[in-house]
């Protein structure tokens, strides 16, 4: 794990050095969704090999919906505060 | 939204392939995915070290442009936590990896794969999906009830690429650099707190 992360700096790095060139970073964006595609496509194939996971997908299923309602709730409910409380008043003072 | 379709139908291929096993997917294993997660990330890397729009929104907004990245973490990472006791199977570091993904579900799901099973790995990536698809549809609504920043902290680490025209649509083009800026702070810490979960 912490050697992905690893690589992840490293990109970083390139990247800053590489700023300026503008149509190579354009086309290694480009990169991004083909192995983003790839990706899901070699897990699919993991998933669909693993027989208890595939017998399972209904119950996987409601755990990821509940876990995604809890994380929206929880997100939306802060970002409503942090609105109220760091940009709203500043906008009205602004007028 | 398309992009999440076509990613949808590859993982759909995926499994249709690996259920009824295919002769030439052989070769595909845990190495196999490593090599294109390293590829994937030296990508994100490169993408985000060479985006200059980080440093001049910083330069415009200051510092409270960070407020709201730091409160979609903790605020997703509470709202999981309430929801662990309903899944019994899970352990509270399972569920606080899979929030941790901030809807970039590619990303999470391979991570989480690697060190807990792809089991939880799919987890993952059908809740991450299912927060991207949710910001999208919902942004409207969300913009209404719980002001222009919902949508930004619902969209997670997606609010620079998928769900940056839902935001400045119904938002507002003003939240264009809190929305930048979220997602480069979330995408950064997808996988740094997926992996410090991952240790628990």
């Amino acid at each position: 794990m912490f050697y992905i992360l690893g690589i992840m700096f490293c990109g970083m790095a390139g990247g800053y050095l590489l700023r300026r060139r503008t149509h190579l970073l354009q086309t290694l964006s480009r990169g991004i969704m083909p192995v983003i595609c790839l990706l899901l496509f070699l897990m699919g194939v993991t998933v669909g090999r693993n027989a208890e996971v595939m017998d399972n997908l209904a119950s996987l299923g409601v755990e990821a919906l509940l876990l995604t309602l809890g994380s929206l709730a929880g997100s939306i409910l802060l970002a409503r505060y942090v609105y109220a409380r760091f940009f709203h008043s500043r906008a009205d003072h602004e007028k | 939204m398309r992009s999440s379709l076509v990613i949808v139908a590859f993982f759909a291929a995926g499994l249709f392939f690996g259920r009824f096993g295919r002769d030439w997917l052989e070769w595909v294993n845990g190495e196999s995915t490593v090599y294109a997660l390293y590829a994937l990330m030296a990508l994100v890397g490169i993408s985000l070290g060479s985006d200059r729009t980080l440093f001049h929104a910083l330069c415009q907004q200051g510092m409270r442009l960070f407020i709201l990245p730091f409160a979609t973490i903790i605020g997703t990472m509470a709202g999981t936590a309430l929801v662990w006791p309903l899944l019994s199977d899970r352990s509270l570091s399972d569920c606080l990896m899979v929030g941790a993904g901030f809807g970039y579900y590619s990303l999470s799901s391979v991570l989480i794969s690697e060190s807990r099973g792809v089991e939880l790995g799919t987890v993952a990536l059908i809740s991450n999906l299912l927060r991207e698809i949710a910001t999208l549809l919902f942004a409207p609504l969300m913009a209404r009830w719980a002001g222009p920043l919902a949508p930004i902290a619902a969209g997670g680490a997606t609010t620079m690429d998928t769900s940056l025209p839902v935001i400045v649509r119904f938002s507002g083009k003003e939240f264009i650099f809190v929305a930048i800026v979220h997602a480069i702070v979330l995408d950064f810490s997808v996988p740094v707190l997926v992996t410090f979960f991952s240790i628990f």
